[in-house]
């Protein structure tokens, strides 16, 4: 795959290029302060000058994540952020534009700009960060919360059926899709490096825990006990293996997915579902995306990873053919162009 | 090809109405005749009236689409009130446009419309041609329609595209009737239908038949003609509000030297702006079509931050729509100009109709206290002026701009003398410069209270900022409370010292007349003919139109109180006069308001002066 060439020989930055001086007001033990770090030693790697990140963000928790990086950044109002994001990589294609959300964010207020970002693949880096819950109005349900929990807004449960933002992204056509978990730094870092370097909307949904309003959320996948038969961790070119022991993987029978144990029935490795990011046919990519615990271990990793002709670029194409064919050069020419008339 | 079988009558001014059904090309009809029109040397206004749908049930009433264009020899200042001839395609059309004609008009209908079938279309009884109706009009039935036909037989046409062209014959016969010679239209036809021969052939015979027919039938025995009006020795051209509007932010542009960006989604009667705007990429223009009007704001403001003239355009139910991200732009002290091309409301409310009733939207529709510069444009081509003017208040003080027309101004056109470029006022943005050690996100220039723009890409100058209460000077978030009330302080005061950057308020007439006329944004064509008309009468009666509404002129008190009775008129159920009450409680305001979807009458405007002067 092609991807953006970076070049750190020419840059080099460190962690405190991108630190700010404002203190960071997160709860203790939110998984926000993981993000941060992962992202503070992401930026310097990139090739990217320090005064080409703009970090942008809509309302919510997540959302105060660019007053804590020494970056150009703007916080804006709830929901909007795509729609800014959109308008600074317009004005400015050569910028690194990275927006940070929230589930409500995106998935509710601002699903709208959400899907439309997606859909038309301008270049930027979109950071989802999943908690399943409103933690700034202090514990509402969201858009991704799970059937049946209960919060301030479902005393009784929700009873709606949550949004999963893999497949929203999918179903928008998007081109990257990537998951990660906020108890990972490292597997944050990798996933933050290929989402920096692939061209167009590059939507990284991080498991975040929000350790007030709807802390162990994400348990199955995160304790000690049952990781290992909750997370599978995807890789191109690989086999979808996953548990203690490595014996369990995922095949595709029929139209669904299935898990099974190697050694059992048969099966070896070589039956097991081999991921492969760069399919155009987001259908495989789909059914990983879906798959969540208890039925099946979510997919963390690189998902989806299909190279496409972005908005931006497209954009600019378009100004420079028509700046090389229009006998329009300046704005005189417009105005003194078509049917005009003189009085002497 | 001139007449020789009749006699010339001159005149002044004429109006003229095409009406048909919404697919009959009236618009076509229309604008080719105002191309003659300025090829004529004639000064003029014209105004489109179609109804919302597209195409709204054929022969109908509500399907009519009309065209009026006013012109003459002297300065026009409206596309006119009351039209002398009018075009009528059917019986629908007649029917919708029997009030906006003068007495003894000159009405020219298609005789083969007009059967018994399209008469009940159109809700008539009886047909209008043969009760009597019509007596005190100069009637022209002529069929129009079987005319068209044969005058293309010899070509190989089907009977759609014959019929299509019918509205040439129409104009034919108008252009017959007002002198005016056909080779500009036709060369619109060669130039258009370039790549369909046939059709081409077929605009110019009918056009021609029509003509000749005109000329063979001898109506009345006379002919009409306009002289030349006395225009300023230059170049001009024609031009809608809105493509003035999109040309008057292009100009600021390239002026101010920061590429223009428009977040935008279609709304009418805004749309063509967006449109205007995607056409001129090779100016560098960044057009984007959101997905909603918010993220056709909120896009420009992101475009903004990174150094770009952002504006955003849309009408009154976008306006509303987008209330949050005004002020988030006020929050950020960014430049934004938001054009609302105002139409009838509230909600969806009349589409196609002009208002200018989303007056206090734009002063108060915000949460907190979130001032903003308003301007409001007064005729088509000043749309030009104003989106310019607009763009560069909003650049140089570092505050969001509501840019105000509307529908009459937006798709109604005007005489346009062309301006130079290098010739409009410089716009100088605060930028601030690469690793300035003293830069300050909320440092503020002393005069204009303006903050600096520090744009991504330039180095040492990394900041951050958004909707949370800033801290006067760094820009940090701040909840302090002292610190908020200065803050809403300087937002306040920043826009009140632009009053030192706009002109003062220009009366016309008479300082001490006895009626102070005022009025603002689109309806300056009409009160300014009504003011200088009465003005020629003897009466004592002065014009104050009001183009800076936030914030106001600096002298609008002393106007005010040169005056013994001022009344203020208004499309709207009283807007403006609320916001002089509030102003200036001092003064005694008469209203005149008017909230039909319609533009003032002459005619009501002189009965409501002339009782205010008698009482």
């Amino acid at each position: 795959m092609e991807n953006q060439i970076i070049d750190t020989e020419r840059i080099q930055l460190t962690k405190e290029d991108f630190s700010s001086d404002q203190m960071v007001k997160w709860c203790p033990g939110c998984g926000d302060h993981a993000i941060l770090h992962a992202i503070e030693n992401v930026f310097p790697n990139l090739g990217v000058a320090k005064e080409d990140f703009v970090v942008v963000s809509g309302i919510g928790c997540s959302s105060r994540f660019p007053y804590y990086m020494n970056t150009y950044g703007i916080h804006s109002i709830h929901g909007r952020a795509a729609a800014i994001a959109t308008g600074v990589k317009l004005a400015n294609p050569n910028l690194s534009v990275w927006m940070i959300s929230g589930d409500g964010d995106s998935m509710a207020i601002g699903g709208n700009h959400f899907i439309h970002v997606i859909r038309r693949n301008l270049d930027i880096n979109l950071l989802l960060f999943n908690n399943k819950i409103y933690g700034l109005t202090k514990g509402q349900f969201s858009p991704t919360t799970p059937k049946g929990t209960k919060t301030k807004t479902s005393p009784q449960g929700t009873f709606e059926r949550p949004f999963n933002p893999g497949e929203l992204v999918i179903g928008a056509q998007g081109n990257f899709f990537a998951r990660t978990i906020d108890t990972n730094p490292k597997a944050m870092t990798v996933v933050f490096m290929e989402a920096a370097k692939h061209k167009g909307t590059s939507v990284v949904e991080i498991l975040q825990n929000c350790v007030i309003f709807s802390n162990k959320a994400h348990e199955l996948i995160t304790s000690r006990e049952t990781r290992d038969e909750y997370q599978l961790f995807v890789e191109h070119g690989k086999p979808m293996i996953f548990g203690a022991k490595k014996d369990k993987g995922i095949v595709l029978k029929g139209t669904k997915l299935e898990i099974v144990t190697i050694g059992e029935n048969g099966i070896t490795e070589s039956d097991i579902l081999v991921h492969d990011q760069y399919e155009k046919d987001s259908g495989v990519h789909a059914m990983i995306s879906s798959m969540m615990p208890p039925e099946f271990p979510v997919a963390l990793g690189v998902i989806r990873s299909v190279k496409a002709e972005t908005f931006d670029q497209a954009m600019m194409n378009s100004i420079e053919f028509a700046k090389e064919h229009s006998p329009i050069k300046t704005m005189d020419d417009l105005l003194n162009s078509g049917s005009t008339w003189t009085i002497d | 090809m001139t007449s020789k079988n009749s006699k010339v009558v001159e005149l002044e001014q004429v109006v003229i109405r095409f009406a048909g059904d919404s697919g009959d090309g009236m618009q076509l009809t229309g604008s080719l005749f105002s191309d003659s029109t300025a090829f004529a040397g004639n000064d003029f206004a014209t105004f489109p009236d179609y109804p919302s749908e597209i195409r709204a049930p054929q022969g109908t009433v509500s399907g009519v689409s009309g065209f009026q264009i006013h012109f003459g020899q002297k300065t026009v200042h409206t596309p006119g009130d009351l039209a002398d001839v009018l075009v009528a395609m059917n019986p629908a059309s007649l029917k919708a446009n029997m009030r906006w004609i003068k007495e003894g008009a000159i009405i020219i209908l298609d005789a083969d419309a007009f059967i018994e079938k399209g008469v009940i279309k159109a809700g008539y009884l009886e047909d209008p041609t043969l009760d009597g109706s019509l007596s005190g009009f100069k009637l022209i039935k002529s069929p129009i329609s079987t005319l068209t036909k044969e005058a293309v037989k010899h070509l190989d046409l089907d009977m759609k595209s014959t019929l299509k062209s019918k509205n040439m014959f129409a104009l034919g016969i108008i252009m017959y009737l007002f002198n005016r010679e056909l080779d500009m239209t036709n060369l619109y036809f060669e130039r258009k239908f370039k790549a369909n021969p046939l059709v081409v052939e077929a605009n110019k015979a009918v056009l021609a038949a029509g003509f000749n027919y005109a000329d063979t039938m001898e109506f009345f025995g006379t002919t009409y003609k306009v002289e030349p009006a006395f225009l300023k020795k230059g170049k001009y051209r024609n031009i809608t509000g809105n493509i003035a509007t999109a040309w008057g932010f292009m100009a600021a542009s390239e002026r101010s030297g920061r590429p223009l960006f428009l977040g935008s989604y279609p709304i009418t009667p805004a749309t063509e702006i967006l449109q205007e705007l995607t056409n001129h990429k090779s100016l560098s223009v960044k057009a984007f079509q959101a997905e909603d009007e918010i993220a056709g704001i909120v896009s420009s403001i992101g475009a903004s931050y990174t150094g770009a003239l952002a504006i955003t355009t849309t009408s009154g139910p976008g306006l509303s729509l987008k209330s949050e991200a005004i002020g988030l732009a006020v929050m950020t002290e960014l430049p934004l100009v938001i054009v609302d091309v105002q139409r009838g409301g509230p909600s969806t409310g009349l589409p196609t109709k002009s208002e200018q009733s989303d007056l206090l939207q734009a002063l108060f529709g915000r949460n907190g206290e979130a001032p903003v510069i308003i301007i409001a444009a007064k005729s088509s081509s000043d749309c030009f002026y104003s989106a310019y003017e607009a763009s560069k208040l909003s650049l140089e003080h570092m505050t969001p701009v509501i840019l105000l027309t509307d529908g009459m101004l937006a798709n109604g056109s005007e005489v346009f003398k062309i301006p130079k470029v290098a010739d409009l006022s410089p716009i100088t943005p605060p930028l601030a410069e690469a690793n300035d050690p003293l830069y300050k996100p909320y440092r503020r220039d002393p005069e204009k209270l303006n903050r600096q723009w520090a744009i991504p890409g330039t180095h040492g100058l990394r900041h951050r900022i958004g909707g949370l209460e800033k801290e006067d000077v760094s820009g940090n978030v701040s909840h302090d409370p002292l610190n908020h009330q200065k803050m809403t302080f300087l937002r306040e005061e920043k826009v009140q010292r632009v009053a030192n950057y706009i002109p003062e308020q220009e009366v016309f007439g008479n300082p001490n007349a006895d009626l102070l006329v005022v009025s603002w944004g689109g309806t300056f064509g009409v009160m300014i003919t009504v003011v200088e008309k009465m003005q020629q009468q003897g009466q004592s009666i002065a014009l104050a139109h009001f183009k800076h509404i936030m914030p106001l002129p600096k002298n609008t008190e002393d106007v005010f109180d040169r005056y013994k009775k001022i009344v203020v008129c208004e499309i709207n159920n009283g807007q403006f006069v609320k916001y002089l009450r509030m102003s200036y409680p001092q003064f005694k305001y008469y209203q005149h308001n008017k909230i039909q979807g319609l533009p003032f009458m002459i005619a009501e405007l002189e009965a409501k002066f002339n009782e205010l002067l008698n009482q």
